[in-house]
């Protein structure tokens, strides 16, 4: 069945007239777009302390960045839904080649390696990745019938569109974006209908599976781990991020040392402090208070996500939707419980807050496509096989 | 209608499963909220304090140590600039590199790499640690210009002490060294704690570290992540050390050693009689204490202990000799002070004298025949002081011995002074368990058997019976003070202000006029020193008093009296000390001088022109009442 045939028949009797222009930029949450516009003014302010007071290099760059993510947002969120099911492919297919391409690059190169340059250009495969999966797997069970989802046959297409990325990613290595990949797949499935019993099999043979990752992991991989576990275990050598992180965010306390007067952060006990550790080096300066406020407004991305899953007429946007506001989730919880202590440290950005183009850029377009599922929502899409 | 089909059914399952799925997110949410609840309100106290501790740095000043000047202001001990690269490391990464760079400006040893690599490698929290001292000027700027391949590289201004005159200086202004863990003691001063500090170890350095070291500022710094000062957050000046001006006249030190440079090793004592101020205390030989400053090595440590000399050691204050004839003053006044003898007791001398079975020879075998007080002390007269001793008795001995100065260390405060031994009827039954005999009384009468002392007190004797019986301390510091153009000698004083020891004015007269007699009397034992040393009479205002002594190092047996072996047959370690102290002028005694020459066999002839030289120059020279030759010191 092909996407002309469908258009043909686009106007059945039980479909909703078209609608206008007007009433799609009605339809655009402009409260979630004023939400996420506020955690980027929070990274721009907190940039601009981490630079010491200055605008350079950091927070006048990620205001731009983000004007201009605003437009792929905007742009992204008005392209119908069955352009992005067509999409879902080639995106998918396009997104491997340059998870492949960046790999042999960095075999060449000889080390980690995460950016491909493009001319002017720097992207990073896999936050194009986390993406295009999401779409796959929308797009694929978009498809399929509620029996059909609890199939296990029907469980292998989409457990390789997610392994394959993972795979390329892990060998990058960059294992925090592997896990995001495989965990954000995780929960489509697990609202697509997969069983649960197969979640309770996968997961036994994760730990079973445990020993043979370990022989798998870097040196550095390790050593994360084991200082995760016990941060004490060398406060000077590998534990000292995250003892430097804990330090600065309790230090903050209630209401945080003020603005511009993060110790830890100004004198550089804090590692990374613009991109990986950007939450610690903002909850310095506004303790509690800032802390709550920030990952308030996350919450409220993640509830009007829900919210947009939930009303949304089609399959394939309920679970694009909701991929989004998985993948949302992850970045938030993986790298604030990061800096705080309570998971390895793996190198996972803070979204919209942290200094990063293509971070930025893919969040926007997944946000894009969130807001794009309310615009349509009740849009008739075709099964696809 | 196809469109829809089955639709119902996965958003019912849809809804239900993203509902679990948002109430998990919202929980782990939750979990996020609480664990910074725990950060930062229930822990924030400790996490205050980490950080606290991260950023702020207490770094102690050290103050900058007192200058030691002698009297005319001439530097004796000053602080020389040390320019020392330091390097700190962050736990140790690059250091192999940096440690590449600091090489190639440098060129290091093999040994230092090393070093360098362990300190860095081991050196927590950031503690700098020393790549090289006294850098020069070019490698200063080599350091600094490039600063920028050289991260966690400075250079810091340190001081280290120099000590122009060498030498000639070492026993009296001593030198410093690492703090010891006996330094500490009583001493709470935190400065102490540094690393680059350096305390006195010996002489005036030692005697008066507490004023020389000053107190420590403290600077309350903020520091990066790889010790970087950012910032300064307060800052409590110390204060510097006070300067010292000593008592001591370079020049005339110089003069004393220089005349002492034709004996292996001796000591020479000049002392102002009025105010005790020491003019010059040579000790020989010397040694360098910039090799202690610098750091001496084991080799030239090794060397300096096992030499028989004991350049080390300050023999004006710490060695200790039988002071033989120059003892004879002390049996003189105690006698006459006891009235065991008068003015014109006359004694007879044969040669010795019998004390049941053993003889007390006289120096002179021919023997002196009948001779009064002055006379005996002119010709030296054994026999007459036996007799005079024996008269006297041990106790009036010792307690007049005692008021001059003997038995005790005087309150000059240098280390390493002996207090000798002056022996009495209580020390005898103390230390040998036996009781005082009459040959003791015979031998302390003439300045031997357990008699000991120093050439110091020798000196604090002579300047005490010159100036009329006046208790007088012997004093190294002049003057001290913290600005350095506050620095002036005292005005001059001509009248003791110590007090009066109550000896009788006509008995010290007495024994003044034999000590006259010793130099300028027909009969006196070093009556070749009324001449100077190219043969002149020495002028009436000039002229001198003073008394020789020859100390003997070990008994000589009779058999050796048969041989008539002479001291220069025997051994150098075995000869005789010789001995002489004198004041002068005559008329109105300003300066005392003792002189000990090691080993020189007779102190008419060996230490007595020494001591002539050394007086007349001191007189000369006046340094006591002459102020005009003070440089005042405008700070650098």
């Amino acid at each position: 069945m092909s996407i002309a045939s469908m258009q043909g028949g686009g106007g059945a009797l039980d479909a909703p007239a078209p609608i206008s222009f007007a009433e799609k930029i009605w339809r655009i949450n402009w409260g979630l777009v004023l939400v996420l516009t506020a955690i980027a003014g929070i990274g721009v302010l907190a940039l601009y302390s981490a630079a010491g007071g200055r605008f350079d290099p950091w927070a006048s760059r990620h205001a731009m960045r983000y004007v201009a993510a605003l437009g792929v947002l905007l742009v992204t969120a008005l392209v119908p839904p069955r352009v992005w099911l067509a999409l879902s492919w080639p995106i998918y297919i396009v997104a491997l080649l340059l998870l492949v391409a960046v790999d042999v690059v960095g075999k060449i190169g000889m080390g980690a390696q995460r950016w491909l340059v493009l001319g002017p250009l720097q992207i990073q495969p896999s936050e194009i990745a986390k993406v295009a999966v999401i779409l796959m797997l929308a797009r694929y069970y978009h498809g399929l019938r509620k029996e059909e989802a609890a199939r296990i046959l029907y469980v292998v297409p989409p457990l390789l569109l997610i392994l394959m990325p993972v795979g390329l990613v892990m060998v990058q290595p960059d294992l925090g974006t592997a896990m995001m990949v495989l965990m954000g797949g995780g929960a489509l499935l697990f609202v697509a209908g997969v069983p649960l019993w197969m979640f309770l099999v996968a997961g036994v043979g994760a730990i079973a599976s445990l020993p043979v990752a370990w022989s798998l992991m870097h040196e550095y991989q390790r050593k994360r781990v084991l200082t995760f576990l016990d941060p004490d275990r060398d406060p000077l050598g590998a534990g000292y991020h995250i003892t430097q992180s804990k330090i600065a965010i309790g230090s903050g306390g209630l209401f945080g040392k003020g603005f511009g007067k993060g110790t830890q952060s100004a004198l550089n006990f804090l590692p990374e402090k613009q991109t990986d550790f950007i939450f610690t080096s903002f909850v310095e300066e506004w303790g509690l208070v800032g802390a709550l406020v920030l990952l308030g407004l996350f919450a409220l991305v993640l509830v009007w996500g829900f919210s947009i899953a939930l009303r949304c007429q089609h399959h394939f946007g309920r679970l694009v939707a909701l991929g989004v506001t998985a993948m949302m989730f992850l970045y938030v919880f993986i790298n604030t419980a990061m800096v705080m202590g309570l998971l390895p440290v793996v190198g996972v950005p803070l979204p919209l807050v942290s200094n990063g183009g293509t971070a930025m850029v893919s969040v926007m377009f997944a946000c894009g496509l969130l807001i794009g599922v309310n615009v349509y929502r009740d849009a008739q899409l075709p099964r696809t096989r | 209608m196809r469109y829809r089909k089955g639709d119902g059914e996965r958003s019912g399952l849809f809804t239900r499963r993203a509902l679990l799925l948002g109430g998990a997110q919202m929980a782990l949410m939750s979990a996020l909220a609480g664990r910074l609840y725990q950060l930062q309100v229930l822990e924030t106290q400790r996490f205050a304090t980490l950080a606290e501790e991260n950023r702020i740095n207490l770094r102690l000043l050290p103050p900058s140590r007192g200058l030691i000047f002698d009297r005319t202001g001439k530097p004796l001990a000053v602080n020389r600039n040390n320019f020392r690269c330091m390097a700190t490391s962050d736990r140790g990464r690059g250091v192999e590199l940096l440690i590449d760079r600091l090489d190639q400006i440098f060129s290091l040893a093999e040994a230092d790499k090393v070093r360098l690599l362990r300190e860095l490698k081991r050196s927590r929290n950031a503690q700098p640690v020393v790549v090289r001292e006294n850098l020069g000027w070019e490698e200063v700027a080599r350091v600094e210009f490039n600063a920028p391949d050289l991260p966690g590289v400075f250079i810091d201004l340190g001081q280290s002490r120099d000590y122009p005159e060498g030498d000639l200086m070492s026993h009296i202004v001593g030198y410093t060294g690492r703090v010891a863990d006996e330094d500490l003691a009583g001493r709470d001063d935190p400065v102490l704690q540094l690393p680059t500090l350096r305390f006195g170890k010996k002489g005036v350095e030692r005697s008066l570290e507490d004023d020389l070291r000053g107190r420590a500022g403290a600077v309350q710094v903020e520091v990066n992540a790889v010790g970087r000062v950012v910032r300064e957050l307060d800052r409590t000046e110390g204060q510097p050390g006070s300067n010292a001006l000593l008592t001591i006249d370079l020049d005339l030190q110089r003069f004393a050693a220089e005349k002492m440079k034709q004996h292996q090793s001796g000591s020479v004592v000049v002392m102002d009689v009025v105010t005790g101020d020491l003019l010059a205390m040579v000790s020989t030989p010397g040694f360098d204490p910039n090799t202690f400053a610098r750091g001496i090595t084991q080799s030239e440590w090794r060397d300096l202990l096992d030499s028989p000399e004991r350049p080390l050691h300050n023999k004006a204050i710490g060695g200790v000799y039988p002071p033989g004839s120059t003892y004879k003053m002390v049996t003189v006044l105690a006698a006459l002070e006891s009235r065991a003898i008068d003015p014109w007791t006359r004694l007879p001398c044969m040669g010795f004298l019998e004390l049941g079975k053993i003889k007390f020879h006289c120096w002179l075998t021919a023997g002196h025949g009948s001779t009064n007080v002055t006379e005996a002390l002119a010709c030296s007269c054994d026999c007459f002081f036996y007799e005079a001793a024996r008269r006297a008795g041990v106790d009036r001995i010792a307690d007049v011995a005692n008021r001059l100065g003997f038995g005790r260390v005087s309150e000059l405060g240098l280390p390493g002074e002996s207090a000798a031994n002056q022996p009495s009827r209580a020390w005898k039954q103390e230390k040998l368990g036996k009781p005082w005999q009459h040959g003791d009384t015979f031998n302390l009468g003439i300045g031997q058997g357990f008699m000991t002392s120093t050439p110091l007190q020798l000196a604090i004797m002579t300047a005490r019976i010159a100036n009329g019986g006046y208790e007088v301390q012997p004093n190294l510091l002049l003057a001290s003070a913290t600005p350095r153009e506050e620095l002036a000698p005292p005005p001059t004083r001509n009248k003791p202000n110590a007090p009066s020891m109550r000896f009788n004015a006509q008995h010290l007269a007495i024994v003044r006029e034999g000590m006259n007699q010793v130099v300028n009397g027909s009969l006196g034992t070093a009556n070749a020193l009324r001449r100077d040393a190219a043969g002149k009479l020495i002028e009436p205002a000039l002229r001198f008093a003073g008394k020789t002594g020859t100390a003997q190092v070990k008994r000589i047996t009779e058999r050796e009296r048969e041989l008539g072996i002479t001291q220069a047959q025997l051994p150098w370690h075995l000869r005789h000390h010789a001995l002489f102290v004198c004041f002068g002028p005559l008329d109105n005694p300003r300066y005392a001088c003792a002189v000990i020459v090691e080993h020189g066999m007779a102190g008419g002839t060996t230490a007595g022109p020494i001591g002539r030289d050394v007086l007349l120059e001191t007189m000369k020279r006046d340094p006591s009442r002459r102020t005009d030759n003070f440089r005042k010191m405008a700070s650098r």
